[in-house]
């Protein structure tokens, strides 16, 4: 009778968030359903019911040809580079709440924060509209190399295929370095003071402190973030990109998420875009079992 | 936590070991790192700070002048005319209205769902929890892809539709990880005691829940209005009808055709008694930075007041039981 009403209980408790597992179905699982395009040969507006099965036709027609092979290899190349980019200086926002940490004057390390996190607050749009002031032809940049005479002509920093996965990686950071840099300071205040104590006793530097004590304690939180870093190496979004791409640097631009975004809504090729949506997507969920299985393997614990 | 997010630093805690304040060393080198320190984050600093600066001084000089780059540190010949100006564009006024709507209307329903389905999943006896609990999580993990989900939002006759803005956004699992966690950490005889008064669980939710968790959804409220307002693939994916175009997609728009529009604001204009002289005539850039200014503000306003709320809520967030 008792573990009944108990049980029923549990069930209602089920009802009341089941409207909202609906709504995480609907936007969350169904789309996946969207996976059976890229089996079929699919254009608009002729509904999928009455598209031909093709099977594997688009996966093939990826590497049909050395045209096709160049410009999937390009965009890879893309993709691992300015992801490389990333990974390489994972490091960079531990280093900046290790340093800002050690900062004595706190007026001046709360305005650092402050100013810091701002940009991680404003849009792609908007950093590309500050990007626009700053670098166009007629920004600020080439106003100042105009005004002191350095050159006569507008560098044209936007408009150049050179250096692109250099600049993204700049923006990249730019925008989320103080942010980051967030979860470390949250690290660094869990130190056990005992440990700093023992170390000034023993006369230790303020480096050597950094060195012996906050660094072996930041691995753990490092390591996470790293691994989840990797574990989305394919998918480095679509906005920055997007906003940022124009003729003259599309070569070096496209990552595979630009890539599919124009192959689709440039190009009108959903079935060939949803092929390599797919493939992304199982290459990442490998990506992440792989790096889960390796952090079991190293820490004895999973990071999913 | 104590109120002072930062903490005190290692180096500010040896002053207060004993009263014998063991001193450290401080060696040469010590000395020239933290300078070069000190100049880094100074620097970085100021990239951070500079473009908006730079920008807002531009928006209110001679737009001569700013457009031929002129304006690098003070403005030069304040005006105000070119805010009164960009709101003559038909159609700002309107996805400033969609962009306010949908920051208003997501944040109210992202905090609601995200605070109760937290507060569900501290439940210990719910039916399938774990279960429901993973189900919810996992989708941090993967996604279809951005044509499926334009398919499917299709499907769903979500396109040109002011609630495909709202309803994708609503379960977000991040934030009732964050949520969970909190109500976690609070003692469980609060609820205990509720209940064997009589309190039903909703009346739990609203009496009990809802003022303790206050500074966990303030984390929640400003990174989900953050979301609204910046965001900007669901109206270029899904959205057609200009009457829902958001500030930021007009915002991208006006980058890309800033000189049509100047022009046709110098038209408008042209009718007026008050011609516009060299220096307040619209130009693209000043068009283009104006509108930009008007699209950060509110953030930059918002920001500095909630600065210190997120920051704790993430440290929250972080410190996973």
């Amino acid at each position: 009778m008792r573990s009944q009403s108990i049980r029923s209980n549990s069930f209602r408790k089920f009802l009341y968030i089941s409207p909202f597992m609906v709504l995480l179905a609907v936007f969350s699982y169904y789309p996946l359903y969207g996976w059976v395009y890229a089996f079929f040969d699919y254009t608009p507006p002729i509904p999928l019911s009455q598209s031909p099965f093709v099977g594997f036709k688009w996966f093939h027609s990826l590497v049909e040809n050395q045209v096709k092979i160049d410009q999937l290899l390009q965009v890879i190349k893309n993709t691992f580079g300015i992801s490389g980019l990333g990974i390489l200086f994972s490091w960079l926002p531990m280093i900046f709440a290790i340093f800002l940490t050690e900062i004595k004057a706190v007026r001046f390390r709360k305005f650092i924060q402050t100013v810091t996190t701002l940009p991680n607050f404003i849009s792609w749009v908007l950093v590309y509209s500050l990007a626009f002031s700053m670098f166009s032809s007629e920004g600020m940049v080439n106003g100042f190399l105009h005004m002191t005479g350095l050159s006569d002509s507008p560098v044209l920093f936007l408009q150049s295929s050179d250096h692109v996965w250099l600049t993204m990686w700049f923006w990249a950071t730019w925008k989320t370095l103080g942010w980051s840099a967030i979860l470390y300071i949250a690290a660094i205040m869990g130190i056990d003071e005992s440990l700093y104590e023992a170390a000034y006793v023993d006369g230790a530097t303020r480096m050597q402190v950094i060195r012996h004590v906050v660094l072996p304690s930041m691995m753990p939180t490092y390591f996470v973030l790293l691994m989840l870093q990797i574990a989305s190496f394919l998918n480095n979004g679509l906005e920055q990109y997007f906003v940022f791409q124009n003729a003259f640097n599309k070569d070096t631009m496209q990552v595979l998420d630009l890539y599919v975004y124009n192959l689709a809504m440039g190009g009108g090729s959903y079935s060939v875009s949803v092929a390599i949506s797919m493939l992304k997507s199982l290459i990442s969920v490998v990506l992440l079992f792989s790096v889960n299985g390796l952090s079991k393997l190293l820490r004895g614990e999973g990071i999913v | 936590m104590s109120d002072n997010q930062t903490g005190l630093t290692p180096i500010s805690r040896d002053i207060n070991i004993s009263k014998k304040t063991i001193k450290m060393q401080v060696s040469a080198t010590d000395k020239i790192i933290s300078t070069i320190v000190y100049i880094l984050f100074s620097l970085f600093a100021f990239i951070c700070v500079y473009p908006f600066y730079s920008i807002i001084i531009n928006t209110i000089s001679a737009n001569d002048l700013s457009a031929r780059g002129e304006i690098i540190f003070w403005p030069k010949g304040i005006h105000f005319q070119n805010y009164v100006d960009v709101f003559k564009i038909p159609g700002l006024g309107n996805a400033f209205v969609i962009s306010l709507g949908r920051t208003v209307i997501g944040t109210l329903l992202t905090v609601g769902a995200s605070a109760f389905l937290g507060f569900m999943f501290a439940q210990e006896d719910m039916w399938g929890k774990k279960f429901w609990y993973r189900f919810t999580i996992i989708t941090m993990f993967f996604n279809a892809g951005i044509i499926p989900w334009y398919l499917t939002m299709r499907t769903l006759h979500l396109t040109d539709n002011f609630l495909a803005y709202i309803l994708p956004s609503v379960v977000a699992p991040f934030f009732i990880i964050l949520v969970k966690t909190f109500v976690e950490a609070t003692p469980k005889e609060l609820q205990q005691a509720a209940s064997i008064d009589g309190a039903g669980i909703f009346t739990i939710f609203y009496k009990i829940i809802l003022p303790i968790s206050k500074p966990i959804l303030a984390t929640v409220a400003i990174f989900s209005a953050v979301n609204q307002w910046n965001s900007f693939q669901d109206t270029l994916l899904l959205v057609t009808d200009s009457k829902l175009y958001s500030l930021q997609f007009i915002l991208y728009n006006y980058i890309n055709q800033a000189s049509s529009l100047s022009t046709m604001v110098n038209l408008q204009n042209a009718g007026s008694t008050a011609m516009a002289t060299l220096a307040t005539k619209q130009t693209s850039t000043s068009i283009r930075m104006t509108v930009t200014i008007i699209v950060v503000a509110p953030i930059l306003l918002v920001y500095p007041i909630f600065q210190r709320f997120f920051v704790k809520g993430i440290i929250i967030g972080a410190v996973k039981g």
